[in-house]
């Protein structure tokens, strides 16, 4: 990693301090970075394509053709792998981009602006969250049909109540200091006080909170998938691999838990990336 | 200076909670009702399908009142549905008789996995205390810190191959049935209880764990070790009593995911649960059934967290006694 050089406060004599990451968020970093490639470069990596059928015989073992073996329809299981990943991780992502620009504008809004726009939606988020999270996303896709659009709408809206929460929480914490309140008092606006105040002080926070409710809205819809109401197929992705392999386990095959195992790792990797980075901005030392 | 006496006190705090929980429960069918409601297209359109007459589309209006204002069609709604009245699938069934054998079903899942998960967290997390910082915490911490991101079905299908496809000692399939005897269902039903136990004992256990150290930070644990008490001792009976309240809101919370979970669970182990009732009609787009789910399931989710604060309220010492 990099090294600063920097300046004792009695300026004294300089002393180099190396910038070292400790073993957790390292092998964080190592996991998304991997996962990452995999779903850019996946046309590239995986040896067949997404749909293509390469062999007549269902559930094939591996072999050195196709080294996970076949899934139930003979498509390359690790061709479906690889794609999966930029199905999976794509569309998490873009959800989790699409609750945080709804939640936390809402929630950085109802901050700065306090009164009764805040208690309104205050009240509002906390009828929606009296529902269990996967009970209502369910009767949400019932009512609107599992296409991936409602699918990324439907569980980044109710995902933004959570990040509405936790920006207000942040937010609010800021606008009460000292310097946010000068600000006021010199005249400031609202969206001055929130781009130049309160922004840059809950910006960590809104980071690491950022990489939990994509490692949540992640399982979210591979839960959904391998129950079979989340990404429809073709279309391959994690949670509906499993789903659909399920049967080979009762012969004791693994290929089923690789995509299983595949999600549990990604988000084992970024739980220990957004940990490292929360203890980072708040200061607090390793647990 | 009026007095007030301990009852008084407790029972307010349980009558504010009571209506609370009252509150919530009005409010989560408003929003599911709503939700309902904004079905894009008709209810007509989806049980009829979209060739139906005007002429049919009017009459089956009229028959499940839906020609009547939003509010007044909310109220019949809320009636029925308090006296166990789900209203009829669109399969043309009663939705309380394809639901409530379900419900009983999941509720046995549900209550096995908690009587087991919930004693063996705590247990876990007092042996954390009790060894903080060495081997026994540490090995359990960072066993927990691993599996509290595992996927259900990781979990489940990781427990079938190695307790039923490689031992052979386990059925791997969870259908279980009336007819079956009490010993048949209970063998069936060890991998999908085990699977929700391993679900929600991690956190469980590590809020057990940050709980009590918390109270193992205060001064009457410092006299209490000066007095010469053994650790044991200490950690059992004057931490844990005193850690009830927080350990308790995080145990129904994890109930509550209990809850989510069960949805996933009863899906791999084809268990005929409420979760796999839900599932299945979310596919075939069965709203009414749905509706009934989501309102069951949620009042479930409030019961818990109202049960988590009277446990507070009740472990509570300075509650209990007069000021």
């Amino acid at each position: 990693m990099s090294s600063v050089s920097t300046t004792a406060p009695n300026g004294a004599r300089p002393v180099r301090r190396t910038w070292r990451l400790p073993i957790t968020p390292l092998i964080g970093f190592g996991i998304v970075i991997t996962y990452v490639s995999c779903a850019l470069f996946a046309p590239w990596l995986a040896p067949y394509g997404e749909y293509q059928v390469v062999s007549d015989v269902p559930f094939g073992p591996w072999n050195s053709q196709n080294l996970l073996g076949t899934d139930q329809l003979g498509r390359d299981f690790l061709s479906r792998l690889i794609y999966g990943a930029r199905n999976s991780m794509g569309i998490a992502f873009a959800t989790t981009v699409v609750a945080f620009l709804i939640g936390g504008f809402i929630g950085i809004a109802a901050a700065a602006i306090r009164g009764w726009f805040d208690q309104v939606i205050c009240r509002f988020v906390d009828s929606v969250m009296s529902i269990p999270d996967l009970v209502f996303t369910l009767m949400l896709l019932a009512i609107f049909g599992s296409s991936v659009w409602n699918l990324v709408l439907i569980i980044a809206a109710l995902d933004s109540t959570r990040v509405f929460r936790i920006s207000r929480a942040a937010a609010l914490n800021v606008a009460t200091l000292e310097f946010v309140e000068a600000a006021e008092a010199r005249g400031e606006g609202v969206f001055w006080k929130v781009r130049h105040e309160i922004l840059p002080n809950i910006m960590p926070i809104l980071i690491s909170e950022f990489g939990m409710r994509f490692c949540f809205v992640f399982l979210t819809i591979a839960a959904l998938s391998f129950l079979g109401v989340g990404l429809q197929p073709p279309t391959a992705e994690w949670g509906s691999m499993v789903r659909d392999n399920a049967a080979l386990i009762n012969s004791g095959d693994i290929t089923p838990l690789i995509p299983a195992g595949a999600i549990a790792l990604l988000t084992i990797g970024v739980n220990f990336v957004a940990d490292w980075l929360l203890g980072k901005s708040s200061g607090a030392q390793d647990v | 200076m009026q007095i007030i006496t301990s009852t008084d006190v407790v029972t307010k705090l349980l009558a504010q909670r009571l209506a609370l929980g009252l509150l919530s429960m009005f409010v989560v069918s408003v929003v599911i009702f709503v939700a309902v409601n904004s079905l894009p297209g008709s209810f007509a359109a989806a049980v009829l399908g979209q060739s139906a007459t005007p002429e049919a589309v009017a009459a089956f209006n009229q028959k499940l009142g839906l020609d009547q204002p939003l509010v007044s069609r909310y109220l019949t709604w809320l009636s029925a549905t308090v006296t166990g009245d789900f209203g009829t699938s669109f399969t043309n069934r009663p939705v309380s008789t394809m639901v409530m054998p379900r419900l009983w079903n999941s509720l046995k899942l549900a209550i096995s996995a908690a009587l087991i998960a919930v004693p063996l967290a705590i247990t876990l997390g007092a042996i954390c205390v009790r060894f903080v910082n060495r081997l026994p915490d540490r090995i359990l911490s960072a066993t927990t810190l691993s599996t509290i991101s595992l996927p259900e079905f990781f979990i489940a299908y990781l427990l079938i191959l190695v307790l039923a496809a490689k031992l052979q000692l386990l059925p791997s399939l969870s259908t279980i049935r009336g007819s079956m005897g009490f010993a048949d269902q209970a063998i069936r039903m060890i991998l999908p209880v085990l699977t929700l136990v391993f679900v929600t004992l991690a956190h469980m256990m590590r809020a057990t764990r940050a709980a009590l150290l918390n109270v193992m930070a205060q001064p009457y644990i410092e006299m209490a070790r000066l007095k010469g008490e053994p650790e044991t001792r200490i950690i059992l009976r004057h931490a844990l009593p005193n850690a009830i309240g927080s350990i308790a809101s995080v145990v129904a919370l994890n109930l509550a995911y209990l809850i989510a979970g069960v949805v996933v669970v009863e899906a791999v182990f084809v268990y005929p649960g409420i979760g796999d009732t839900m599932v299945s009609a979310v596919s075939n787009r069965d709203i009414p059934v749905v509706q009934a789910c989501a309102l069951i399931f949620s009042a479930a989710y409030i019961l818990l967290n109202l049960v988590a604060d009277i446990i507070a309220i009740a472990s509570n010492p300075r509650l209990m006694h007069a000021r």
